[in-house]
């Protein structure tokens, strides 16, 4: 894809050649908007406090806080791919949480295992019930979010020894050379597999091909339910890994740990471009939406918004980026 | 002899037996399923009365039209996930200014706070049909915007309700076992989904679920139906925010979270499909009353709330997925 | 009666669909009965008179047809007799779902014509359409024409042009390229107009060689008569199939013949995996063939192209993605892709069909020709011994078609077995070497290529014996 300067066609106005070259190059949109949003959140903080935020320190907050949601993203764009979509990304997290601090004093190893082992094993029954029993995934993972919530709430009033792995506490906050979070060298080799899987790889043909046309898949000799396990399975163990990052940045693992990212893991996806419908879309456009919705956050907050204008106007940016979006892939 | 198969087909003896059953089997289902478990509810406590239906009806009234306003949603091929945040906000203004009002006054500001809820459905729906984003995401979007707006009225749960207000959802009509609010869903229902579902928009309602493109090229304007489907549908979720005021005597700007998915899963368990242009929204409301009766059992047994849940869960993915499988199995035929 | 012709991506559709107002014209002048006239919107449409019938009939499926109708104001008596005039019965209380797709056409058009229209518009109306229901669709046609009133009739389908219509305008490249009475000069002089006079010559040229070569069936097969089958079909029991047997041997191309809904769709579901057989054998290679999904029938080598590219295709992937699709339907073939080697197998394939690729990274935005050849490029590229083609032509243009043709034989030549089904039945002495046909989900004869005219064909289509010369 090579981001060649646009060439205006006669008799087209510059809006349509915006248009056109947006359409074709959606990432530069989103790196525009990402850097833009940079930009007035500095130039607010500087007004309400003095401090710049394009500070080398922010912009590794950043990037620290956006690796969770990031996490739960990849899941989310994953399955989103497929035409689905998994609502309970946050709950599975959260137990990644509690299962990584509930058997830290085994050792971090093994915490750490069995908490993506539990988060493969979530996924895995909602890919049962939406492959298998062709239960529509909306009410598949919404039902089993609300038993993982149960279940959890239950787990956590036993009294149970909860220590946070030294090592789990230093991905999820800390950071190497001073400005580099450790958090990137978990979420950095886990984008670039997927990114590289979805590109080079014939599972990730298949997600592309499963959620454009199911159909034609099953002609063609493709065992979809096979996909979808694996996809939803998948979606599980990484919300595991984004749970992990938050219980080290938290040092406890409580009920809500993750429950303020599920809505946003579903906006970072289509703000990013991939289609809600399935069969288009990539993990790439997923993390510039996920740092872009990271830095609103941190603008809404220096702005010292009330928690409900931060909820009036998160709603409504994401509804204007997600319009802008369906603008410049009209007519595609 | 395709013509004589169409024939031949009419002449098969039950089949339209067959074909009612088809259509209103799961519905059927359902009122079975509450009257089981209404039933077995009976036999929980050590007295079970007219108190018991009351407090059911209570319990169950917003639910019931919260899964009426996304049923007509669903039905129309799309959903709606500002339902639960547009009840919390109609909830929260009424019981602020109610107040202090009088019954009448309070009856008016009902109806106004009813239109203006189907005008903030209408504005979603004209969203969405104009800007061409999925519904998915601009209800998600306006989720946030009705809930921060709630937020912003009342911060902290407050606010009021005349008592006669009150007693129109908790009062009773003619008989102890006739809960008024009851009566009131009944009217609801019977006088404005009844007549529209046989009226023109009513089908247009169903053809735009069922193939839009379909519906387009009989002549149906799509985007005008949409918006009535999520006018209509906002107008539901006001109803039920007045619903909560009435039940709750309060306003609460975190009230209606819970109805934001469970109406969905209401929808489903009474039958409607979620791709739109099947069922009605009979099944929904039987299903909300269901989930009602079933979570007041828990509890009279002693569950943990969280086992509650987890039950419920269950419960709902249990449903679906012998519903997914019985739609597999009747296709394979 | 006025037919519109053109190729594919000739502009026939998108010409309707501005007539019909479901597109607003760039620019240009409507007029109709003298008065100019800017259509906005179907509803519009019908207030001016114009009546289509599409393809895919605008029929909700799940309401009942009596809703259907009240949903777009048609009189539900008008629309009854005029389905009594064409001796169709529908049931009005009938989900629109349920009711077959001939009858549904039928429908559409009953009530197109009780709105009574200034014009009739028939887009591809007879396609899928069994040849009864068709010439009870010509018949309502001329009457409309004797009433004064006009058809258009964009079909495919040459023969119908020039049994049927007064005159004829064929597309090309989105203009109009000429009008012609289609009874002086018949289907040379229109096929000239839609390929443009050179290109016709050549592909006649073309044709007149490949129809000579097809005219000697197993020719440079030799081996193919005493070969071992590649399929053999005994007595297969599976839905409307009542009883088939018949053996497919390699380098054959074996025809199938049968009106709508005698048993193909079952036979050929069957034989590609979908469904499972309730009685009978499939043996490929002479070993069992014990289905339960595609993949295995895919993986015995059998393979399907279906009538419908919708069904086939990826429509936002690329034409390589598509093309590429059932290498990595196991998942064993899950991991890292062999670029260069999936490019070599991809390429072979789009040469091969001559498929135009330029400049669409959808295929969606190709052709119909094109995308059809794409459903068939897929199995070159995978490597398959059995070829399912259950009508591949349906909907293409002519260069096309003769392009699939070539190439179908080329593939016998080359040593697959082809089993051909078609609603067209001057297709078969092209390509086959000898056609059955199916009845009422029995075998009801068999033809070899030189014996398979339409009356021999129609005739046992219908289950009757062969008339003794």
């Amino acid at each position: 894809m090579s981001a060649a300067a646009p060439e205006v066609a006669r008799g087209e106005s510059r809006l349509e050649t915006a248009r056109r070259f947006l359409a074709e190059n959606p990432a530069i949109a989103l790196i525009f908007v990402f850097v833009g949003l940079f930009v007035v959140t500095d130039i607010v903080n500087r007004a309400q406090s003095g401090h710049a935020f394009l500070a080398p320190t922010q912009v590794s907050t950043t990037f620290l806080y956006a690796a969770p949601l990031a996490l739960l993203a990849a899941g989310q764009t994953l399955v989103m791919l497929t035409g689905g979509v998994d609502l309970s990304v946050a709950t599975t997290a959260t137990a990644g949480a509690f299962v990584a601090s509930g058997t830290g004093r085994h050792g971090a190893a093994a915490a750490i295992l069995l908490a993506i082992a539990i988060g493969f094993g979530i996924g895995l029954v909602n890919g049962i019930g939406v492959a298998i029993f062709r239960v529509n995934p909306l009410i598949m993972t919404l039902g089993l979010s609300s038993v993982t919530l149960g279940a959890l709430t239950i787990y956590s009033q036993r009294r149970f020894v909860a220590l946070v792995p030294n090592i789990v506490n230093t991905f999820g906050s800390g950071r190497f050379l001073t400005y580099i979070p450790y958090d990137l060298l978990i979420w950095g080799p886990i984008a670039a597999l997927i990114i590289l899987g979805l590109r080079y790889s014939g599972f990730g043909r298949m997600i592309y091909a499963v959620g454009d046309n199911p159909v034609a898949c099953r002609l063609a000799g493709v065992r979809v339910w096979q996909v979808l396990l694996l996809v939803y399975a998948l979606c599980g163990a990484f919300s595991a890994v984004a749970g992990i990052l938050l219980v080290g940045f938290n040092d406890a693992a409580d009920l809500g740990i993750a429950a303020p990212f599920l809505l946003p893991s579903v906006a970072a996806v289509v703000i990013g471009g991939t289609s809600i419908l399935g069969g288009s879309g990539g993990y790439g456009g997923t993390i510039l939406g996920a740092l872009i919705l990271t830095v609103l956050d941190s603008l809404l907050t220096i702005l010292n918004a009330s928690a409900a204008i931060k909820q009036m106007l998160y709603g409504a940016i994401i509804l204007a980026l997600a319009w802008l979006y369906a603008w410049t892939s009209r007519g595609e | 002899m395709t013509t004589a198969a169409a024939t031949a087909d009419r002449r098969r003896p039950g089949i339209h037996a067959a074909r009612l059953g088809r259509r209103h089997g799961w519905t059927l289902g359902t009122y079975v399923l509450l009257l089981g478990l209404v039933l077995y509810w009976r036999t929980v406590p050590p007295v079970w009365g007219s108190f018991d239906v009351q407090s059911l009806a209570i319990d169950a009234l917003p639910f019931a039209f919260a899964a009426m306003a996304q049923a007509v949603v669903i039905i129309s091929g799309g959903i709606d996930l500002s339902v639960g945040s547009l009840m919390s906000l109609v909830n929260v203004i009424s019981a602020k200014y109610m107040a202090t009002m009088s019954f009448r006054d309070a009856l008016l500001f009902a109806g106004a706070l009813a239109l203006g809820a189907a005008l903030a459905g209408a504005s979603t729906g004209s969203l969405i049909t104009i800007s061409r984003v999925p519904d998915i995401v601009v209800t998600l979007a306006m989720l946030f915007v009705w809930a921060g707006l709630a937020l912003q009225i009342q911060p902290i749960p407050g606010g009021g309700a005349p008592l006669k207000y009150v007693q129109l959802a908790t009062g009773q009509w003619f008989s102890p076992w006739i809960p008024s609010g009851l009566v009131i869903l009944l009217c609801a229902f019977v006088l404005i989904w009844l007549p529209l579902r046989r009226a023109r928009s009513g089908l247009a309602l169903y053809s735009i679920g069922s193939n839009r493109n379909a519906a387009y090229l009989s002549g149906v304007s799509v985007t005008r139906t949409r918006i009535f489907a999520y006018s209509l549908g906002g107008f539901f979720a006001g109803l039920a925010g007045l619903a909560l005021t009435a039940t709750s005597g309060i306003g609460d700007p975190l009230s209606g979270q819970y109805y934001t998915l469970n109406s969905v899963a209401a929808v489903v368990l009474g039958g409607v499909a979620l791709v739109g242009g099947k069922g009605g929204l009979i099944g929904p409301i039987a299903a909300a009353f269901v989930l009602t009766v079933v979570k007041t059992i828990l509890i009279l047994k002693g569950v943990d709330q969280n086992w509650a849940q987890v039950i419920q869960g269950t419960l709902i993915i249990v449903v679906v997925m012998i519903g997914g499988l019985a739609i597999r199995e009747r296709r394979r035929t | 009666m006025h037919a519109l012709l053109g190729a594919n991506g000739a502009g026939k559709s998108t010409l309707v669909k501005v007539l019909t107002g479901v597109i607003r014209a760039d620019g240009g002048r409507l007029v109709l009965n003298g008065e100019d006239v800017r259509i906005s919107s179907p509803s519009q449409a019908a207030r001016v008179g114009l009546a289509p019938v599409f393809q895919d009939p605008a029929l909700v499926p799940d309401l009942t047809v009596a809703q259907n109708l009240r949903l777009t104001g048609a009189p539900l008596e008008g629309v009854r007799s005029r389905l009594r005039e064409m001796d169709v019965e529908v049931d009005f209380s009938e989900q629109a779902g349920d009711v077959p797709l001939p009858v549904l056409r039928m429908l559409d058009l009953a009530r197109a014509l009780a709105r009574d229209p200034q014009l009739l518009l028939l887009d591809e109306i007879t396609a899928a359409l069994p040849s009864d229901l068709a010439e009870r669709v010509f018949a309502v046609m001329r009457k409309w024409r004797e009433r004064g009133r006009s058809v258009l009739f964009i079909t495919h389908r040459l023969a119908e042009v020039i049994a049927v219509c007064d005159r004829a305008t064929v597309l090309r490249d989105g203009s109009d390229v000429g009008t012609l009475v289609p009874q002086h000069g018949g289907e040379r002089r229109i096929v000239e107009y839609m390929l443009g006079a050179e290109v016709a010559t050549a592909a006649a040229k073309a044709s007149e060689l490949d129809e000579a070569r097809v005219r000697l069936p197993g020719d440079g097969n030799a081996a193919g008569a005493a070969a071992e089958p590649t399929l053999e079909v005994e007595g297969v029991r599976a839905g409307t199939v009542e009883s088939v047997s018949f053996s497919l041997r390699p380098g054959e191309v074996l025809g199938l013949a049968a009106l709508e809904g005698q048993g193909q769709d079952d036979l050929f579901a069957t034989l590609a995996g979908e469904r499972r057989p309730e009685g009978g054998d499939v043996l490929v290679g002479g070993r069992p063939l014990r289905a339960r999904h595609p993949y295995d029938a895919i993986r015995a080598g059998v393979v399907l192209v279906p009538a419908d590219r919708l069904l086939a295709l990826l429509p936002q992937r690329s034409v390589r993605e598509n093309i590429a699709a059932p290498r990595y339907n196991s998942p064993l073939r899950w991991g890292p892709i062999n670029l260069s080697f999936e490019r070599r197998r991809v390429k072979e394939a789009i040469d091969a069909l001559q498929i135009d690729t330029r400049a669409y990274r959808q295929v969606r935005r190709l052709s119909g020709g094109n995308q059809q050849k794409v459903t068939i490029a897929r199995w070159l590229a995978s490597g398959f011994r059995t070829l399912l083609c259950f009508d591949p032509t349906r909907g293409i243009d002519v260069g096309t078609k003769q392009q699939i043709y070539s190439l179908l034989r080329r593939l016998a030549d080359g040593g697959a077995a082809i089993l051909f089904f078609s609603s067209e039945l001057t297709e078969f002495p092209l390509v086959c070497d000898r056609v059955v046909t199916l009845y009422g989900g029995r075998i009801t004869g068999e033809l070899p290529a030189a014996a398979a005219d339409e009356a021999s064909l129609l005739r046992a289509m219908h289950g009757l014996a062969e008339e003794v010369a």
